[in-house]
């Protein structure tokens, strides 16, 4: 069945609180922290936040805890400018990017931080996104052609035809919108899942290539495609602000012009 | 133990080259249901009263009764559709969800024969 509670050695216990000494301005900041080492179940510590001296974003704030108070919390972050999707995680309940994340836009005094939901966990907030990768290179992420151009010329795209894939290209492949959809959760072994599928979407709507056909063959399945029953929590949660369940529709669209009606 | 890569467990058995069927067919049906569902309403509460013997009257009629047949078989379609998918969606056991996906396909296929059987004994 569907996994709706967590199982034992999952369940989240109350961890330590740190205070902030002789602060003015406070935010507190509970982290879930998982240490595969220990054998322990998992637990949130809260860390209180002197807001006067850190920068503005959650990562920020994380970074603040992992340089001045507890060097052991683990999280993936590069970029800081939310174009390397490293620091995917759920946020207050929603799934997004903490660099791109201001503080004072968290509502209450308390920000609550977990890792991408219903992944495996390798350690405190960083998920084990394998799976994910393999799908990604299961639908040929790249151009595939049979022509050959001449030598020393570019495959021509017209603006209309490289128009045709704004608000796919984009997509940093961070994981917030797969990691939000709960036919994923269910499914995620054989549903191909929210990103994954914009992402194919973006070579089937890409003029220069040429394997329309066999990227659609490859798509038309009950699990891989036809799991997304228009949920939409990927767009809501998109922080790059795409439309992954509206690339979902185009995929459909172009199977069923493809079958007799 | 079991040593898969990640290629392996996502490639699995490969793709099945159907689904739209399936997809296409929940969504008809529903579109289907809207005009016969307001036919069946709309001829339930015209009439004057609900007896039993008001609707066999109104069932000897062919109309009704081909839309009758139609607004059932419509909406049994449908809902085996629509179970089908939450089984799939929800139940991870595969010797239960074979199970009940055939016992959904056979209520399906005994309801439409019912449907068909009562229709046939009301004008017979």
């Amino acid at each position: 069945m569907a996994e709706f509670s967590l199982p034992k050695n999952s369940k989240i216990q109350k961890g330590k609180y740190i205070k902030a000494k002789g602060a003015s301005n406070i935010k507190k900041l509970k982290v879930y922290r998982w240490d595969p080492d220990t054998g322990d179940n998992p637990r949130t510590d809260t860390y209180e936040i002197d807001t006067d001296n850190c920068g503005p974003m959650v990562l920020d704030a994380l970074n603040k805890v992992k340089n001045e108070i507890d060097t052991t919390l683990t999280f993936r972050r590069s970029c800081r400018e939310g174009i390397c999707g490293s620091c995917a995680m759920n946020i207050n309940g929603t799934n997004t990017l903490a660099c791109t994340k201001a503080m004072k836009d968290c509502k209450g005094d308390e920000v609550a931080i977990y890792p991408l939901p219903h992944m495996d966990v390798i350690k405190d907030l960083v998920p084990d996104l394998s799976h994910f990768y393999a799908q990604y290179a299961s639908v040929q992420p790249w151009i595939q052609t049979d022509s050959v151009p001449f030598p020393d010329t570019e495959r021509l795209q017209s603006i209309e035809d490289r128009e045709r894939i704004d608000g796919l290209y984009e997509c940093i492949l961070c994981a917030c919108c797969q990691t939000s959809c709960p036919s994923y959760w269910w499914n995620g072994d054989r549903y191909l899942g929210p990103a994954v599928l914009l992402q194919s979407y973006r070579w089937l709507a890409d003029s220069r290539d040429e394997y329309t056909g066999e990227r659609l063959e490859d798509l038309e399945d009950p699990f891989k495609v036809f799991r997304c029953h228009t949920i939409m929590s990927c767009t809501n949660t998109c922080p790059k602000g795409l439309n992954p369940g509206k690339a979902i529709g185009e995929i459909k669209k172009l199977i069923a012009e493809r079958h007799a009606l | 133990m079991q040593y898969r890569t990640d290629i392996k467990k996502v490639k699995a058995l490969g793709t099945a080259k159907h689904g739209f069927g399936h997809w296409w067919m929940q969504r008809l049906s529903a579109v289907l249901m809207i005009p016969l569902g307001l036919w069946f309403v709309f001829s339930l509460m015209s009439m004057e009263n609900l007896s039993p013997d008001t609707l066999i009257q109104w069932l000897y009629n062919p109309v009704p009764a081909l839309l009758m047949a139609l607004w059932t078989i419509t909406v049994v379609y449908h809902a085996a559709l629509g179970l089908q998918v939450i089984i799939e969606d929800y139940v991870h056991k595969k010797s239960i969800t074979l199970a009940l996906l055939l016992l959904v396909k056979f209520a399906m296929f005994t309801m439409i024969v019912a449907t068909f059987f009562s229709l046939f004994k009301l004008v017979s």
